[in-house]
């Protein structure tokens, strides 16, 4: 019968100690000791500002990095973040194959950290294979739910630490500890608290597999000179078991163990080749490094390298590794050139943005004394951190003056603007002129430390 | 069931094959994962809740009505409710203050323009035109030029009780039809339409003595001697350069001949006392609005106090605690110089 769905394999992923082994680790504490620990790092802006390092603050809609401070309409660094890390992704796939799979992606983060959960209360591959396929007995009710606990409890802290990012974290923490929290709050923290539960505890490689995109289209980076893990065929075959003292003449050195297999997140083979499936973290190489070293074999037989490099061995030509090459230069070009922008864009990043748009209707407006009014609405973006009052001035007009209309009798000398805000205004500009073609003029907007200015039309006729 | 041995493998993917071929080509059996098929089902389930909880079936007269009790209709209800309630707060401030405090406030202000511009695109543009520029025998609201004044309390008792209107109070005048009504000939009338011309500007012509006194005689017991009207009696400036039904001299005649007079419905009985005040304050602050005693006394006000940025509950200025250790009352220091 033909089988159109096919059931999960479970995967026991043995332990493994070695040098892949310990990057990850270390991956691992970097990467979560950022996520959850940074929205606690403070940050003085004074008194009108939020004073937390990094937050995304819907509420006011600006965003915080440290030193930069980001509004609404300035997303397009959000747009240059996004770009440079899609070419650096594809840049550092290029180089050294599927290692933000291996060791950064939050999926293989939090998996390892939960099959470490896993281990601790239920023992290594073996045990927990025999402990899940065996009788449900007290112990292992006992060892189950502790494994879940400890799961739902770190899943709980990923959904907790996420919002952080969006509120002042010390007081969100305190009135979540006093369970005083907007619906939204909750609900974005079960519903990451639910996801990371099932994506880390039950769903782990068939992410990868299934449904990440860029695990696929990762290979289309790859070419001969990337770094990927790899077997080396022609030293390992033919393969079979081996006895102490035997010769190793005539045969590979694999000795079908099966260790690169037991160790393998993703419950692959890799002697079968570089597969889809691999991510890339090179706990099978540790593993036969392992083996080799109680044989007293050359390290290597699963390694590291680049696919030019495994297959030149056995024409033993000069080993090697290209930096330089053309995707390599292409990649480097393109992050060159937007970071390149962005960092101009904040070295020149204006503290004070003026607009000045003409009233659409009416137009003009004829005063009984002759004279001809233009209405324009002001708006004025006060990036800084302090209360301003600007002076408005116009160019280009002879004669002409300047109206405001606004709250606390405010005129053109005294334009208050709040910090870290948007100062909104109507203006009249009022001129004896005769009708004639629109005239250019120039808003200039200014207090003693900066200045900005706007062009616009005054129009006297219906044209 | 299992028929191993009718397993067909394709020799070039190694990938089973469901068995199923057409024109030679074999289909390859790629089984899903098991999840997906629950995830399937999981949406079907929701589905059927959705079903249940929301309006999703046609019946013959309507629809069903879902459990929930959705509508958009109620939607908008809630979105209504939850927006008056914002209003709430500021309404009852809104309500007790005075037109000086409004422009003396910030926030009563814009509160004020944000509910005025509303009403005003509701209820006055089908008239006086979205941008309150009017239009011919509409009077264009942004101008400095006021048939009944342009102070905040005449702009509010206009509005209140309209003008020409269906009601007790409103504002009411009436031009004679000098030409229709025989009170003035032709020629009489040609002689002051010359003359109410000159007023603003135009070329004096040579009966300019006798449209002179016709006008005296005619037209200045509202218009004024000098023709600049008088908001009593909602008679027009003459002699500015703003005409509502037109400066040229047929239509300046033709006024003067028929007369003219518009009709604007009291809104008092229409809308209700807030939103009237705030189209007062809205169309005050548009262009026109005469500057009376409450915007004398804003210029004296002192320069404008800072307000709170967006983080209102932080303080402006960081608190000054006074370090009690560094107190030393006179009395402290005469101590401290005996001990010495």
């Amino acid at each position: 019968m033909l089988q159109y769905f096919e059931k999960q394999e479970r995967i026991y992923p043995k332990r493994v100690w070695g040098t892949f082994r310990k990057l990850k680790w270390v991956a691992m504490i970097v990467t979560l000791g950022i996520y959850y620990l940074a929205p606690f790092i403070r940050w003085n802006r004074g008194p009108t500002a939020p004073d937390q390092a990094i937050l995304i603050d819907l509420e006011n809609v600006r965003a915080y990095w440290f030193w930069i401070e980001i509004w609404p309409h300035e997303v397009y660094y959000i747009t240059g973040i996004l770009i440079l890390a899609a070419i650096g992704l594809f840049f550092v796939t290029s180089l050294f194959g599927r290692v933000w799979c291996g060791y950064f992606c939050p999926q293989t983060v939090w998996t390892d950290l939960f099959i470490w959960v896993e281990r601790i209360f239920q023992g290594d591959r073996n045990a927990r294979k025999k402990l899940r396929e065996g009788p449900w007995t007290f112990e292992k009710v006992r060892k189950l739910a502790a494994t879940h606990l400890v799961w739902l409890l770190i899943a709980f802290c990923t959904g907790g630490a996420f919002v952080l990012y969006f509120n002042d974290a010390p007081t969100l923490l305190r009135d979540v500890l006093a369970l005083d929290v907007s619906t939204t709050v909750l609900a974005f923290v079960a519903g990451l608290t639910f996801s990371t539960y099932l994506m880390a505890g039950f769903a782990r490689e068939q992410v990868c597999t299934y449904m990440c995109p860029y695990a696929r289209f990762q290979s289309a980076m790859f070419d001969r000179d990337t770094m990927i893990i790899g077997y080396d065929e022609a030293r390992g075959e033919p393969r079979g078991k081996h006895k102490k003292g035997d010769s190793w003449d005539n045969r590979g050195h694999c000795i079908d163990c099966s260790l690169c297999v037991q160790v393998c997140p993703m419950g692959i083979d890799i002697r079968e080749g570089l597969q889809m499936e691999c991510i890339a973290c090179g706990l099978c190489v540790d593993a036969c490094d392992g083996v080799m070293e109680k044989l007293e074999l050359p390290k290597g037989l699963i390694r590291y390298d680049t696919e030019n490099n495994i297959q030149c061995e056995k024409k033993s030509s000069n080993q090697s590794f290209k930096f330089i090459r053309p995707r390599t230069i292409y990649y480097t070009a393109v992050m060159a050139i937007v970071g390149g922008i962005m960092l101009y864009g904040l070295l020149n990043r204006s503290m004070l943005d003026i607009t000045v748009i003409h009233d659409r209707n009416p137009l003009f407006v004829q005063l009984s004394g002759g004279e001809i009014r233009n209405g324009y609405l002001l708006k004025i973006q006060n990036k800084t951190q302090e209360h301003k009052t600007y002076t408005l001035s116009l160019d280009g007009l002879d004669s002409a003056f300047i109206e405001v209309r606004a709250a606390k009798g405010i005129d053109s000398e005294s334009i208050y603007v709040p910090a870290d805000s948007v100062g909104t205004y109507h203006i009249f500009v009022v001129a004896d002129v005769d009708p004639a073609k629109p005239r250019d003029i120039t808003f200039t907007l200014k207090d003693d430390e900066v200045q900005d200015t706007y062009q616009s039309k005054f129009i006297t006729r219906r044209e | 069931m299992s028929d191993d041995k009718n397993k067909e493998i394709d020799q070039l993917s190694g990938v089973e094959t469901t068995g199923h071929e057409w024109d030679g080509l074999k289909e390859l059996n790629n089984p899903l994962p098991r999840w997906w098929v629950w995830v399937f089902l999981v949406t079907i389930v929701w589905a059927g809740w959705y079903f249940v909880a929301y309006p999703a079936w046609p019946t013959l007269s309507g629809h069903t009505e879902g459990s929930k009790g959705y509508t958009q209709f109620n939607e908008l209800r809630e979105s209504q409710d939850e927006i008056r309630e914002r209003q709430q707060a500021y309404l009852e401030r809104f309500n007790k203050a005075s037109f000086k405090e409004i422009l003396n406030d910030r926030e009563l202000y814009a509160f004020a323009m944000a509910g005025g511009a509303s009403a005003f695109k509701d209820n006055c543009a089908t008239c006086h035109g979205t941008g309150a520029a009017g239009g011919k025998g509409y009077p264009n609201l942004i101008d400095d030029d006021w048939l009944w004044g342009g102070k905040l309390d005449d702009i509010h008792q206009t509005l209140q009780y309209g003008i020409r209107a269906d009601n007790y109070d409103t504002r009411l005048s009436q031009m004679p039809s000098f030409g229709k009504d025989k009170l003035l000939t032709r020629e009489e009338i040609e002689t002051v339409t010359d003359y109410v011309l000159s007023l603003s500007g135009a070329e004096q012509t040579e009966t300019f003595e006798a449209g002179h006194e016709i006008f005296q005689k005619n037209c200045a017991s509202c218009h004024g001697e000098d023709g600049k009207g008088k908001h009593e009696f909602g008679a027009p400036n003459l002699a500015d350069a703003i005409w509502l039904y037109g400066g040229k001299r047929a239509d300046v005649f033709e006024t003067i001949y028929v007369a003219r007079a518009g009709m604007m419905p009291a809104w008092g009985p229409r809308l209700d006392e807030p939103t009237i005040r705030q189209l007062t304050v809205y169309l005050h602050q548009l262009g026109g609005g005469e500057s009376d005693e409450v915007q004398a006394e804003l210029i004296d006000e002192e320069a404008p106090l800072p307000d709170a940025g967006q983080y209102n509950d932080a303080p402006l200025e960081a608190p000054e605690y006074e370090n009690p250790e560094k107190t030393v009352t006179p009395a402290e220091e005469e101590d401290a110089a005996s001990a010495e």
